[in-house]
């Protein structure tokens, strides 16, 4: 049962559900970036910084997940790209960066920056974060500019370098692509749009609320823009297919298209994620008293990004592309592990099932009420 | 033969010396004074004492400042392997990633939810579960800890794998040889030595406290627990230690070599237990004298290297000139390893010409071939002997000056311990040692950073030792973009390293009854 090819599309699954759990998890981000506009008092402040002060680790210790299972399982793409398109992961890294810091060190007496600089850098972790991280992704619809060459190792002329960017902005470039930007824009406002939700369901506060509520209109509507912008596009433009008897890769119109058609679950998913993000969005917006968008919208970001992430690597098609050198193209069988290890990660895989349960277990036991500011002034932890 | 931009790879390290040296600051106290609060919390939840409670709370709002400054650096030594060493992370990738993406799925998950719980859950969980949250977050951050040293063993000590010239890379064929004895080992040594940070920080602010006279009660219990704690963490990293330098003399004797700044190796050889290097030593096969002045400890090095007084520890010029006889056979010299890492190197590019031409009898021969040298890839890659010794002073300064610090702290352990536990003796009418005991908390530091530059500058010229040197590891990009985020990570981590301290320093101040 576990043949190479299986183990390939399994960790790829898994990388695409990394990738649909962490967009979602973005909503921390998202928060911070709205922690002045919806605020009016500092108490205010207070409280979004606290509620998103008990979250920001998940979100982070899944973007390190993702990076550490993308080593771990496609080891080709993480020497490509993160070596390749530097100067993007870079700014991505400083971002979380200045934020692992913020939230424990912002209300510490001798800080030595002072609160608002902290709320500054959460507020740039938000802005900035999800940006780059929506266009890096767009990147495996689009392309990039480099080429792979595993001889190079044992060349006795040049660079021993197996992976070679092809220009110098190592990554920039990816901000000319107007596609990518409409994934980047549409990931920040889903974020924004994720937080809104999360804002209205965690608080309990009237006027918090009703801002959350605003902010929720406000930004879903460029997240739906944004989005239908790029799926539309994606959907319509030619796509990296790799023959699989030789593993040669081609420009295909319509790629991504068929991917969806020919594979009915993975549309199936991408439908219901749609419509549950949608329909937690709207019904939220229709029904004053309703708070639970979160637990619609939540589900279904995971389930459409994964669903994308899925027509990127599935179906022979390369989930990361070269442009440029359409032959370096990454694929999930040129790029993988070897079978012997993901089987060994595959057995660990089996704990994560387990993992979620205990994260599910501790969010509970924590979460009991709807936080207030009296909860926050009374928890001498609290940021 | 210079493959890459030299100044590129010396950045390249740089940064990674950089990052992982700040990353190093904190990971230590968050392992020790990780367990020792969870220590205070079990005796609280045993006694129902809440000035255990507030000890608790107290040690464990300094654990979230240093902790937030940990994850924040740690970040960084993840993704660099991609960034800045790409071509180590195609080559031992699919060896080498393993461990890191268990160490997100096991460790940071564990870490990141309990934590919450430790900080936020005082009033919200009952005691029994605070306090299993309390140790499953250090559990957590040891777990990490364990995964991250086991691939940096793996480094070091590269075994359960096979070299695939269709995929140019290592590959994973024996997953429990990876938890080798050596990396076993590191890890033990990693964490009990830390355990020793943690303990002389806790140990050092208790002292203070009882100097200004404050919060003496507190002070003496945090004394007890930090001291017992600091004498056995001390005691273990010894005995691990001693585990360490085998393993070393065993897989890496050129490191051993550095270590002791030995140059023609001898039977019976003496461990130098305080030596000054002599600065003219230039080459390693002049004729100067490489000591200044030395005091040996007779037929120690043979011993701890060998277990055994008169084995035979190999020298650098040994090294090099090969001829002696090991576990594995007669020690080839550094030029017949050159020239089988160049044979091995040019049937890797023969096969894949080969394949290309679908000649697959040449291809087997030269398959055959690559395989029989494989052992001394990486030598293809370096010109000359030079460049296979790592840097010798700092190297055997490193080695010296932690092991004497580490004697030490078994020592000022052991006092403290001593007028904890006996009535006759109050802790606190003895300043000088108190003084002793807060100028102390830097060295735990100073002898955990110098461990990992042992460890590390040790094991130069190589990335993965014998098989790939740092020259060849590189990502390529231009030396002056990773000069340039060298220095914002430079400036950014000593920004916050400075607030970091301040806000302890506040913290410390306002003392435990402020909690």
């Amino acid at each position: 049962m576990f043949t190479y090819s299986f183990l390939q599309h399994y960790w790829w699954f898994i990388i695409s559900l990394l990738g649909g759990i962490l967009a979602f998890l973005l909503f921390v981000q998202g928060g911070q970036s709205m922690i002045f506009s919806l605020s009016k008092t500092e108490d205010e402040r207070r409280l979004l910084v606290n509620v998103l002060g008990r979250k920001w680790e998940f979100t982070f210790t899944t973007l390190v997940t993702f990076g550490g299972a993308f080593f771990a399982s496609f080891p080709l793409f993480y020497s490509t790209s993160f070596g390749g398109a530097y100067w993007v992961w870079m700014a991505i890294l400083f971002c979380f960066v200045i934020q692992a810091v913020s939230y424990e060190f912002q209300s510490k007496p001798g800080n030595l920056l002072g609160k608002n600089t902290y709320r500054s850098f959460l507020f740039i972790n938000g802005l900035l974060g999800t940006i780059l991280i929506g266009a890096a992704i767009a990147t495996f619809f689009t392309g990039s500019d480099f080429s792979v060459n595993k001889a190079n190792i044992a060349s006795e002329i040049g660079s021993p370098v197996i992976s070679q960017w092809g220009n110098e902005w190592h990554g920039l470039e990816a901000l000319l692509n107007l596609r990518n930007w409409f994934l980047g824009l549409a990931v920040f406002f889903l974020s924004r749009t994720l937080a809104s939700l999360f804002f209205i369901n965690r608080l309990n506060n009237e006027n918090l609320e009703k801002s959350s509520r605003k902010a929720l209109i406000i930004n879903a509507i460029p997240f739906v823009v944004f989005f239908l912008a790029f799926v539309i596009w994606t959907l319509l433009a030619k796509g990296f297919a790799v023959d699989p008897a030789t593993g040669e890769v081609s420009l295909v119109q319509y790629k991504y298209f068929f991917n969806l058609i020919e594979l009915p679950v993975v549309l199936v998913l991408f439908l219901l994620g749609v419509v549950a993000v949608l329909g937690g969005i709207i019904w939220t917006i229709l029904k004053p008293e309703f708070k639970k968008g979160i637990w619609l919208a939540g589900p279904g970001t995971i389930i459409t990004v994964c669903s994308l992430l899925l027509i990127a690597g599935y179906n022979n098609t390369a989930y990361y592309p070269s442009a440029t050198d359409l032959q370096s193209s990454l694929t999930i069988f040129n790029s993988s592990s070897s079978e012997f290890t993901l089987k060994a990660m595959t057995i660990v895989s089996i704990l994560i099932p387990f993992v979620l349960a205990y994260i599910f277990y501790g969010w509970r036991s924590m979460e009991k009420k709807r936080t207030d500011i009296a909860d926050i002034n009374s928890d001498d932890h609290a940021y | 033969m210079e493959l890459l931009d030299v100044s590129l790879v010396n950045w390249s390290r740089a940064q990674f010396t950089l990052t992982a040296m700040y990353h190093w600051i904190f990971v230590p106290l968050t392992l020790g004074l990780g367990i020792i609060q969870a220590i205070m919390e079990t005796i609280y939840y045993r006694t129902g004492d809440e000035k255990w409670k507030k000890a608790t709370k107290f040690w464990m709002t300094l654990f979230g400042v240093n902790f937030a400054i940990g994850v924040a650096t740690g970040i960084i030594l993840e993704f660099e392997f991609g960034t800045n060493w790409s071509n180590y992370s195609w080559f031992v990738g699919d060896i080498f990633g393993a461990p890191l993406a268990i160490e997100g799925i096991l460790a940071f998950f564990l870490e990141a939810t309990f934590i919450s719980i430790m900080f936020f859950g005082w009033n919200k969980v009952g005691k029994g579960f605070h306090l299993t949250s309390t140790w499953l977050t250090i559990f957590g951050a040891t777990l990490s800890a364990f995964w991250i040293l086991v691939a940096n063993a793996w480094m070091q000590h590269p075994v359960g794998m096979e070299f695939n010239p269709d995929t140019v890379r290592n590959e994973m064929v024996d997953f429990w040889a990876i938890l080798s004895p050596f990396a076993l080992n590191k890890f033990f040594h990693s964490v009990v030595s830390s355990w020793i940070v943690g303990s002389l920080f806790v140990l050092g602010v208790s002292a203070w406290f009882l100097i200004k006279k404050r919060e003496t009660d507190f002070a003496k219990k945090s004394i007890k627990v930090a001291a017992t704690f600091g004498l056995v963490a001390s005691i273990l990293t010894a005995v691990s230690g001693d585990g360490s330098a085998y393993n070393v003399a065993q897989e890496q004797p050129m490191k051993l070599a550095a270590m002791e700044g030995l140059y023609n190796g001898q039977k019976g050889a003496g461990l130098v237990a305080v030596g000054i290097l002599n600065p003219d030593k230039k080459a390693y096969n002049d004729s100067v004298d490489p000591y200044l002045m030395n005091i040996t400890i007779p037929k120690a090095l043979s011993f701890l290297g060998y277990r055994d007084f008169n084995a035979f520890v190999p020298g650098i010029n040994d090294i090099l000139q090969g001829g002696y006889q090991t576990k594995d056979g007669v020690a080839l010299s550094f030029a017949e390893r050159n020239e089988k890492g160049k044979i091995a190197k040019k049937a890797l590019a023969d096969y894949k010409k080969a394949k290309a031409d679908k000649d697959t009898v040449a291809a087997a021969q030269h398959k055959a071939t690559l395989k029989e040298n494989f052992d001394h890839f990486g030598y293809a890659y370096l010109d000359s002997p030079e460049q296979a010794i790592p840097n010798v002073p700092i190297t055997f300064y490193s080695f010296h000056i932690m092991v004497t610090l580490g004697m030490y702290f078994i020592v000022l352990f052991a006092l403290f311990t001593l007028l904890s536990y006996v009535k006759k003796y109050d802790v606190g009418k003895y300043k000088w040692l108190l003084w002793v005991a807060l100028l102390s908390i830097p060295l735990g530091y100073v002898a955990s950073q110098l461990g990992w530059l042992v460890a590390e500058v040790g094991r130069q010229p190589w990335a993965i030792q014998d098989l790939l040197p740092v020259n060849v590891s590189v990502s390529a990009i231009a030396a002056q973009s990773v000069k340039i985020t060298s220095f914002l990570f430079l400036a950014l981590f000593t920004t916050l390293l400075i607030a970091e301290i301040r806000i302890m320093l506040k913290q410390i101040k306002k003392g435990p009854h402020h909690e």
